[in-house]
């Protein structure tokens, strides 16, 4: 079992969360999902804090964003795989 | 790891535990905090429980009130109580409901005397009380004794990933030894409401929870001027990663496990139908919500936080967990149990969650919180609306 860079709930979801302090821009990154004890490999665009969210596939405008297998909303802005996700290309569909 | 079957708690008159033994001087009203904290500082072994409220309140939001200055006078963290208002009949009316209990409470009211004569015969009393209460001694009381209520803040990504998990562990192995449990927090259910419902143990259960979630998020949609930003979620769960209330919704969703609730309760309103976990109409924000399930009578608090949260209560001792290293490492002082091994997987969600138990029971048995340690006493009404 070695430490993960990223954690993913689910293995529906298409995001996965920054466990380390950061990632560095290209690192390869080990990502655990913990719903079936699987580990994925996804390349950080950028530098991401933890806790902070990385694409696991390339998504574009009106995609839904899953975590924990669930809805958790909407994407306004292209995003890449390995891309950070966040606040600027992700909005709510509830308020 | 074996659970213990027995903490040391105060027995109350009323066949309830404590797992505190608090003299409390309650103000029944904004006006009578000063009365209610110079008899606090007179008398030692005694705490005040100022807040902002309590005249020209009508309707549900003076029911409100009542219900929360009376269940926080019930809580058998509470030895004894001395109730202090502007007038004699709302201050009678609060003592009446508390003497139920059996525990020795008494009333005063300031109007005809003033402050000073009202602190001094006050005072008396409160040395009486604070004498007597020092004398109680704990005693063994099995877990049923034990009602938690639970609620997270200052959360971020690793409250999702680990420590909501870690008190949904904690939930699902003690529930069988009889505990009451409360969740809260109806606006920051929103995304996960309909996953939330069909947790009701029963058809009821399930439909009140809707009509109580969307009435809820009715207010919030017809008095929202934005989109929210900044205040569900918050800038610290931004900063923490989280992006969408139903991110948030479905993290803070964790803390319950597999369980399912038997009933929704008002806020602040005793849960009725036995052991097992109840929902609790309850704002989203912290203090208010503690203050709310510590007047529905739950004795003890397990409170999640990622990014740090540093709140305390009163009567019902707060016992924090973090799931983040940073916040661990870096607000240490106000962290009682640390899961952020389970990002590293050094830790599994069984281990954290037997971690949790003893560090609660610790606390149950006596020792203080961080919170307690640091003096943080937020007791914090909830308001519906404007007074008439």
């Amino acid at each position: 079992m070695s430490q993960p860079d990223l954690i993913i709930h689910d293995e529906k979801d298409n995001v996965g969360v920054v466990v380390i302090e950061n990632t560095k821009k290209g690192q390869e990154c080990n990502a655990w999902i913990m719903e079936n004890d699987k580990t994925v490999k996804v390349s950080s665009i950028n530098e991401v804090p933890l806790g902070h969210k990385i694409a696991l596939k390339d998504l574009k405008e009106g995609d839904t964003i899953l975590k924990y297998g669930h809805d958790i909303g909407k994407v306004v802005k292209t995003i890449k795989k390995g891309e950070h996700v966040h606040v600027h290309n992700v909005k709510t569909k509830k308020w | 790891m074996e659970i213990p079957k027995s903490f040391l708690g105060y027995r109350r008159e009323n066949g309830r535990a404590g797992t505190r033994n608090h003299v409390i001087i309650l103000p029944v009203d904004d006006i009578s905090n000063a009365c209610a904290e110079a008899v606090a500082n007179n008398i030692k072994g005694t705490i005040a429980l100022p807040h902002s409220y309590g005249r020209l309140q009508f309707g549900a939001d003076l029911e409100l009130h009542f219900r929360t200055m009376i269940g926080t006078g019930k809580n058998p963290n509470v030895a004894a109580v001395i109730v202090i208002g502007i007038e004699p009949k709302w201050t009678k009316r609060i003592v009446d409901e508390i003497a139920k209990t059996g525990k020795p409470v008494e009333g005063f009211h300031i109007e005809r005397t003033g402050d000073i004569g009202t602190i001094m015969k006050a005072s008396k009393k409160a040395q009486e009380f604070s004498q007597w209460a020092s004398e109680k001694q704990r005693e063994e009381c099995p877990l049923s004794d034990l009602w938690i209520s639970v609620k997270c803040g200052e959360s971020d990504t690793t409250s999702g990933l680990a420590s909501n998990p870690t008190v949904g562990n904690l939930m699902e192995k003690l529930e069988p030894f009889g505990v009451h449990l409360c969740f809260g927090e109806t606006s920051e259910l929103t995304g996960a409401e309909k996953v939330c419902a069909a947790r009701g143990a029963t058809k009821e259960a399930q439909e009140k929870f809707m009509k109580t979630w969307s009435s809820y998020n009715d207010f919030i949609l017809k008095e929202a001027t934005n989109d929210l930003s900044e205040s569900q979620p918050t800038a610290g769960n931004i900063a923490g990663g989280l992006t969408t209330i139903e991110e948030k919704a479905f993290g803070n969703f964790q803390k319950i496990g597999n369980l399912k609730f038997i009933d929704v309760l008002e806020p602040a309103e005793e849960p009725k139908k036995g052991k097992g976990l109840y929902f609790m109409d309850t704002s989203s924000a912290a203090a208010e919500c503690v203050t709310l399930q510590a007047a529905g009578g739950f004795n003890i608090h397990l409170f999640p936080t990622g990014q740090g949260n540093i709140i305390g209560n009163p009567i019902e001792p707060v016992v924090k967990l973090t799931a983040n290293p940073l916040t661990a490492k870096l607000m240490k002082e106000h962290v009682d149990c640390d899961v952020s091994k389970i990002l590293s997987r050094e830790m599994n969600l069984s281990q954290a969650g037997d971690e949790l138990i003893k560090t609660m029971l610790r606390v149950a048995n006596g020792r203080l919180t961080c919170a307690e340690a640091l003096g943080h006493r937020e007791f914090v009404m909830t308001k519906l609306y404007r007074s008439a």
